[in-house]
């Protein structure tokens, strides 16, 4: 490279860390300007001593926070139980809907339905039907635990969502892929398993992602069929303060949960997309 | 007969302080959300034997009929009440309300103090312990020891929850649910043994709405530390308080709400209590 | 015997006749290049010979047995038959090696042990021993068509179909993969090749056929096609394609 064109480059470089620089400064300057306006101009209106003692209470946020941490435990592992079965109830679903051989027609029919009806109920009465319902036909304990079938609920509903995302993606890898495969002499379920699946599973995974941020949350629902999680515990402590704080503490326990795994979700899909570039 | 200290009190306070205003019109007038009418509120639904048929228009009902009685006393016919629904959270929600009280056995706590206003004790209630048949019938007994071995539900927003944890001295094995119906569903579904109610509550639901429930026992009001007292909730400051307290006072005092409790909650006798 | 026979073989797509009657044979150890423009059923004959695509009528004819028949496992038939796309279709999530040990690991049943060394053995032989472990899309066009060769031939087909290996490419690197496929000639592999490239027709083909309307409208020796067609149709092919 000649002296001049190293020059060149080297300014180039300048140029762009200086317009990075300048970028960040005016994204910060900007940022401040609207929070602090917020910050500023919320506290001038009239209910704002009323909203803050019934949602933002010190005290309140101090005096029940450990409770609801504790609490909080149990959301995730209910969380933890649910995740893998919907992954694996899904991908029969999803692969029973994708059977093309007459001979399992009832199978495609099944998962059809299935999706249909779990996919067009709202995920409360599911909860409500299956964690009152069943066990109301008679189960003994402890096989008619509201924790086992709430999670029975969660799990039905949400693998009728996901075997659709794994649907899509499954549809999305060309024919072409499946013709390969299947030139080389690999068997239908072969080729599912070491050609399309691999595949589609990689491309639908941001929006598993947000299934499953959607399902930490929807953990709550089963606080309707009597588990205490963080939710029914702050509501719990509501109606003992008569004060929403507490809903303001599950909020951000949440988020902390939350917001970070969204984050290394989408690391996660930008390192691969990085690599597949 | 009275029914918690906290009336007598309030009886007492009644005969012995000359009233600085008489409860009628002039007490309420130009404090109420509209001019001359009274705005009650009360759940949605309400249930038996607070107000019958969820119809509390009818008076039909212990709240319904306290309510027509405390509004006669401050000095509103009964035309001039009108009936809206609401439930806790829109009563302890900062700003306007849409209701000038809202009785749906709203149990007097001082931590609620703090946000809302109560008016004094319209009704103590025991609470009482829900079982079905096959409970009692596997040994249950009004005992503390025996109650503390059985799998407990209760309403999530009741004063039942810490009550709960007083008689299983641990805080997270009871089931909690929205309403009482969802606790007598988990009762029917066997995913619970025990439910807390209050006592007319539990007395109803044992009656009606279960084939085989059971009252096992009551923690009587006047025995409690903590006695379960109902008031009417107000807005924090809501300046109609005074009257509405006057109000009570004078049902209290004249015979008119005991007159009404032995009409709507006279089976609450007889229930054995809990030792 | 001929490795591979069609007789009289149809195929319709709803109306559309695209194959009415294909009469076509392939020699043991021989060179077929199959011709025709656009759209007048190469890819579909290929395809049909692989059982990609069930036939409506007629015969196909592997060693002597038909294999067009219905209710047979196509696997087996498939092992036999190597076949390699226009479009490469290297599955993008393995890298090129288990690209080419796939199907004999999961077919076979072959251990790693033995089929690495060949597996190697081939990368080297068509000059892609420093791309073993290379993703498809860290690899040029040339050399993906490559590893997609090497895969087909994985399987020790007794005989190759290839489809228009070359259309996708950037012109320099059309030589690299039609080296390959001399190579295989010399090594006495038979093949059945759909191609537009006539100068490699004119020099490594045994036969040429001319696909036209449904049927081989004409076949014989490269010479006597390009350079005195009978059929006029074949004639005005040939100059619209040089
Ligand atoms: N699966 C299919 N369904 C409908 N039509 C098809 C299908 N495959 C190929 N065809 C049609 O058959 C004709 C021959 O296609 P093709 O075999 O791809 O020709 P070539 O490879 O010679 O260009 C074309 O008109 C094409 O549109
Ligand atoms: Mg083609």
């Amino acid at each position: 490279m000649s002296e001049n064109g190293a020059g060149k480059q080297l300014s180039r470089l300048e140029y762009e860390r200086k317009a990075r620089r300048r970028s960040l400064i005016i994204a910060g300057l900007s940022t401040t300007a609207v929070v602090g306006a917020l910050v500023v101009l919320v506290p001038l209106a009239p209910g704002w001593p009323a909203v803050k003692n019934s949602f933002f209470n010190w005290e309140i946020f101090v005096r029940t926070s450990p409770t609801l941490l504790r609490t909080f435990l149990l959301d995730v592992a209910i969380f933890a139980w649910c995740a893998p079965l919907i992954a694996i109830w899904a991908l029969v679903i999803a692969v029973f809907r994708d059977t093309r051989s007459p001979a399992l027609f009832p199978f495609r029919l099944f998962a059809i339905i299935y999706t249909d009806i779990f996919r067009g109920v709202p995920v409360i009465l599911v909860v409500y039907l299956v964690g009152f319902g069943i066990p109301g036909l008679g189960l003994p304990r402890p096989w008619n635990s509201p924790y086992l079938w709430g999670s029975v609920a969660l799990i039905l509903t949400y693998a009728a969502y996901v075997a659709e995302i794994y649907r899509s993606g499954i549809e999305s890898i060309h024919v072409s892929q499946r013709n390969a495969a299947l030139s080389l002499g690999l068997s239908q379920s072969d080729v599912m398993r070491y050609v399309v699946l691999p595949q589609a599973l990689r491309r639908v995974l941001p929006a598993n992602m947000n299934m499953l941020i959607a399902l930490q949350k929807d953990v709550a629902l089963l606080s309707f069929i009597g588990p205490v999680e963080i939710f029914r515990q702050a509501g719990v402590f509501k109606s003992l303060l008569a004060n929403f704080t507490p809903y303001v503490v599950a909020a951000v326990i949440f988020l902390a949960v939350t917001v970070p795994a969204t984050r290394f979700a989408d690391t996660l899909i930008s390192r691969q997309n990085r690599r597949r570039s | 007969m009275l029914k918690s200290p906290l009336i007598a009190a309030a009886v007492a306070l009644l005969m012995t302080v000359p009233l600085a205003a008489q409860a009628g019109p002039e007490c309420a007038a130009g404090k109420t959300i509209s001019p001359g009418k009274l705005t009650i509120a009360t759940g949605n639904p309400a249930y038996f034997p607070w107000v019958i048929d969820d119809n509390p228009e009818s008076g039909e009902g212990f709240e319904a009929a306290v309510a027509y009685a405390t509004a006669e006393a401050m000095g509103f016919s009964a035309d001039q009440v009108d009936w809206v629904r609401a439930g806790f959270d829109e009563s302890i929600q900062p700003g306007a309300k849409n209701f000038d009280f809202n009785l749906q056995q709203f149990s007097i706590t001082e931590d609620r103090e703090k946000v809302v206003d109560f008016s004094l004790p319209y009704y103590s209630s025991a609470m009482a312990v829900l079982v079905q048949q096959p409970t009692a019938d596997a040994g249950a007994v009004p005992t503390i020891d025996s109650l503390r071995t059985l799998k407990w539900g209760a309403a999530a927003a009741t004063t039942a929850v810490p009550m709960i944890d007083v008689i299983t001295g641990s805080s997270n094995s009871a089931l909690l649910y929205n309403d009482g119906a969802d606790v007598v569903e988990a009762m029917k579904a066997n995913q619970i043994d025990a439910a807390l109610f209050d006592l007319p509550t539990a007395l109803y639901v044992a009656a009606v709405v279960l084939d085989d429930g059971v009252i096992l026992g009551q923690f009587p009001a006047d025995r409690t530390e903590n006695p379960d007292n109902f008031g009417m909730l107000m807005q924090e400051g809501n300046p109609l308080k005074e009257c509405v307290d006057q109000a009570i006072q004078e049902i209290t005092a004249n015979g008119v709400l005991a007159g009404i409790e032995a009409k709507w909650l006279s089976e609450t006798t007889g229930v054995p209590v809990i030792q | 015997m001929p490795k591979l026979e069609l007789q009289a073989v149809r195929k319709s797509f709803g109306d559309l006749q695209v194959l009415r009657g294909v009469d076509l044979t392939v020699a043991e150890g021989e060179l077929v290049c199959l011709i025709g423009s656009s759209g007048s059923g190469k890819s579909t004959l290929l395809r049909t010979v692989n059982l990609l695509t069930p036939i409506d009528d007629g015969a196909i004819l592997l060693d002597g047995t038909d294999i067009s028949l219905p209710d047979q496992d196509p696997r087996p038939i498939r092992e036999q038959i190597g076949i390699v796309f226009q479009s490469y279709n290297l599955f993008p999530h393995m890298t090129a090696l288990d690209n080419v040990l796939l199907a004999p690991r999961r077919v076979h049943r072959e251990p790693d042990s033995s089929l690495l060394p060949r597996a190697r053995e081939l990368f080297v032989r068509f000059g892609l021993g420093d791309h073993m472990h290379h993703w498809p899309d860290q690899l040029s066009g040339g050399q993906q068509q490559r590893v997609a060769i090497v895969r087909a031939l994985a399987m020790n087909p007794g005989i190759m179909l290839f489809d228009e290996i070359t259309s996708a490419l950037d012109p320099e690197l059309v030589g690299e993969v039609l080296g390959v496929l001399a190579q295989l000639k010399r090594d006495g592999m038979t093949m059945l090749i759909a191609t537009h490239e006539l100068s490699f027709a004119a020099e490594v083909a045994d036969k040429v056929c001319f696909l036209h309307a449904g049927v081989i409208l004409e076949e014989g020796r490269p010479r006597e096609i390009f350079e005195n067609p009978k059929e006029v149709r074949t004639r005005s092919f040939l100059e619209r394609v040089r």
